[in-house]
């Protein structure tokens, strides 16, 4: 399920990163701040440090380009020991993004882009053209976006310039401090699918920190959970540690989300999706209903010149014009291939629709997913976590072997009779459990 | 110096939008940028009103007449500019390194120290530095700087200060040096701080720079002064406001240079 294990053909210019017992002690300080860390991070791959704040896992990824320097202990990227390098040399070849991007306000963002192939000595034109590959690769259109400030784009925008800005010397290596923190729930997702987009393409190491467990497992082809002073609990992929917890600790941090957690591993591409007629703006509308009804389908996908969905009408809808229109349905849900079942729900329900269009890594749709194949997905799994469990139901059950009270889940306001007698109640359960 | 070369350098790419972003700019304009040429323009068509309708008495004339005047004003012009050029070169670099980790932890005795020269009287000050200096225009001038370092100082460390720290740390992480970093992010982003600074030092120098009379350097204050002691009221009256318009006239100098420094990004 790993995207590694998905295109084994896959081109990696990334670089391993070794941590050899690093350790991080403040002066000051009795307990290190990170005591002992070993990790390897295979090339290519995105590693996600999550854990609870104050648990040492920024101050590790600073640690991997010295904005932070060990106390003690080595650290190897691509076999090289960086503790022994210029800190300024090396960090201009590693990529770095932090939370809203940390774009330099008084800089467009072309010469943001520029700033390290300029300190590099890069020619002008070659910067250039380097600066527009890069939006391109972010999504961003270089004519629109080039000249822009920071302040007149969106977060997530800037966010997007930021990953540019940090691929710009095509580093090996890229580090995101909790890169996706500022922005709303629906740009993080296309952020995160953009990432992974990227990754695919382009098959860098990835060290991502984040506070968001879930974002972790969706990310990470390996995610690392710390605890206080950078004790590692578990450093496995994410169907490991949902499945099998190494501490009681990481059985706490991943919680009961774990439950429904199997959509947070399973993406859209994992789910069979269903084929889609699409029809180009301007097509005339007899033929896209020809082929619309040839293939059994009610309703087409408007694309424009790249195949980007822009709206989804029924055929009685497409025949009221004479031509294929280029209305944008601003509510259109659209997940990638890449997306988890997750986001997708979040995406059907964000839009009160029953399906949502799927889409490859440049936004060309490439199918439909129903939520009936996601609740599928969730049924498979929960009569699979069922199956694990006592087979008790209503006809097996032995009248009177149970003394569990009725469970109280909801309470009313306080103050009604309702609540007051909720009350001791919720006391029991804790007590039915240890006997 | 970098900051007035980044906005020029970008806007060159986008030569058609250009045109209209001036215009849009200068439809933005804060209200002081044309309000106080408006009081220096009517302030200063009074005056020159008066002063060519006025009969001057020949104790008048030898103050007022063209030729003296003219080399009053320009001395003290000489008096501010050569003050100001020399705090300047003080404040600017000693309020770097005082914001430098190494140096932080002196700021506060620096501040201090500089506090303690514009908190000590203007006239006092330049009185005092006569003992050690003697009298004329050398000795004016270190009195006007000593008293003139505050506000440049504490407006650079400030305007250091409030640049966010991410955004130093984001310069860092991607590989620039600690002098690059201050040179190309943190200066232009402190400048509009930094040159209020300089603008309020200019406007503070300007008017302390009448009081270097009492210690025999020529300025607007000669005017004041002498029209003090030999009651001649014109004198007195041309006096305050050739320095009150001098002051206008470089505010505002100060505040289009402001506007011009800053990157188009912070406005």
């Amino acid at each position: 399920m790993a995207p590694a294990e998905t295109t084994p053909e896959r081109h990696v210019t990334g670089a391993d990163i070794v941590l050899d017992s690093v350790v991080k002690r403040y002066r000051g300080q009795r307990t290190p701040a990170v005591a002992r860390l070993d990790l390897a991070i295979a090339a290519g791959d995105i590693a996600a440090f999550v854990g609870p704040s104050g648990c040492g896992k920024t101050t590790t990824l600073k640690m991997i380009n010295r904005l932070i320097e060990p106390t003690e202990g080595r650290i190897l990227i691509g076999g090289r020991d960086v503790t022994k390098e210029d800190p300024d040399t090396l960090r201009q070849g590693i990529g770095y993004v932090i939370q809203s991007g940390g774009l330099f306000p008084h800089w467009s963002v072309a010469k943001n882009i520029g700033a390290i192939p300029r300190v590099l000595g890069w020619d002008r034109k070659r910067i250039a053209e380097r600066t527009e590959y890069l939006l391109d690769l972010v999504g961003l259109d270089p004519r629109e976006f080039a000249h822009r400030l920071p302040k007149d784009m969106s977060g997530g925008q800037q966010q997007r310039v930021g990953v540019a800005r940090a691929l710009a010397a095509d580093p090996p290596v890229l580090l995101m401090d909790e890169p996706f923190g500022a922005v709303d729930p629906i740009t993080r997702i296309r952020l995160q699918d953009s990432l992974l987009a990227i990754q695919q393409e382009l098959g860098k190491t990835i060290v991502i920190v984040t506070h968001d467990f879930e974002e972790a497992t969706k990310l990470g082809d390996k995610v690392l959970i710390l605890s206080a002073g950078g004790h590692v609990e578990q450093y496995a992929t994410p169907e490991q540690i949902l499945t099998d917890p190494a501490t009681p600790f990481v059985e706490e941090f991943v919680g009961s989300g774990a439950k429904l957690a199997y959509l947070t591993v399973s993406r859209v591409r994992d789910v069979s999706t269903q084929p889609v007629t699409t029809a180009r703006v301007g097509e005339p509308t007899g033929e896209v209903l020809a082929r619309a009804e040839a293939a059994g389908h009610t309703w087409v996908v408007v694309v424009d010149e790249h195949d980007r969905p822009r709206s989804w009408p029924t055929l009685a809808e497409v025949r009221s014009k004479p031509e294929i229109s280029d209305y944008l349905d601003r509510r259109l849900p659209v997940v990638a291939r890449s997306s988890t079942l997750n986001d997708a729900l979040d995406a059907m329900l964000a839009t009160s629709q029953g399906a949502a269009l799927v889409t490859d890594g440049r936004g060309a749709v490439t199918g439909s997913l129903s939520i009936e194949a996601v609740t599928e997905v969730i049924r498979a799994k929960l009569a699979e976590s069922r199956g694990e469990q006592e087979n008790l139901s209503y006809e097996t059950y032995v009248p009177g072997t149970d003394p569990t009270p009725t469970p109280v889940v909801a309470a009313d306001e306080p103050g009604t009779a309702a609540a007051e007698s909720a009350e001791p109640e919720s006391a029991e359960p804790g007590s039915a459990q240890a006997s | 110096m970098t900051a007035t070369a980044s906005p020029a350098r970008t806007t060159p790419a986008a030569p058609a939008a250009a045109g209209s972003a001036l215009a849009r700019r200068l439809a933005r304009l804060p209200m002081d940028v044309w309000f106080e040429p408006l009081i220096i323009v009517v302030l200063g068509v009074g005056y020159l009103l008066w002063y060519r309708s006025a009969t001057l008495t020949p104790t008048e004339q030898a103050s007022l007449g063209w030729d003296n005047l003219q080399t009053t004003i320009l001395e003290h012009v000489k008096l501010t500019l050569v003050a100001t050029v020399i705090v300047v070169a003080l404040a600017i670099p000693l309020g770097i390194l005082l914001t430098r980790p190494a140096l932080r932890r002196l700021e506060p005795i620096a501040v201090n120290i500089a506090n303690i020269g514009q908190a000590a009287p203007a006239v006092g000050l330049l009185v005092l530095f006569t003992f050690w200096l003697g009298t004329g225009f050398r000795t004016a001038v270190v009195g006007l700087v000593v008293y003139a370092v505050l506000p440049i100082l504490q407006n650079t460390i400030v305007g250091l200060r409030q640049v966010d720290r991410r955004t130093i740390e984001a310069a860092r992480g991607i590989g620039f040096s600690a002098l690059r970093t201050l040179v190309q992010v943190e200066l232009p982003l402190a400048v509009p701080v930094i040159l209020n600074g300089v603008r309020t030092a200019l406007v503070i120098l300007v008017g302390t720079a009448t009081l270097s009379t009492f210690i025999g350097a020529t300025s607007l204050g000669t005017l004041i002064t002498t029209g003090v002691t030999l009651f001649l009221p014109k004198l007195l009256v041309s006096g305050a406001i050739l320095v009150a318009l001098l002051a206008l006239i470089i505010d505002w100098l100060g505040r289009l240079v402001e506007l011009a420094a800053t990157p188009r990004g912070l406005s």
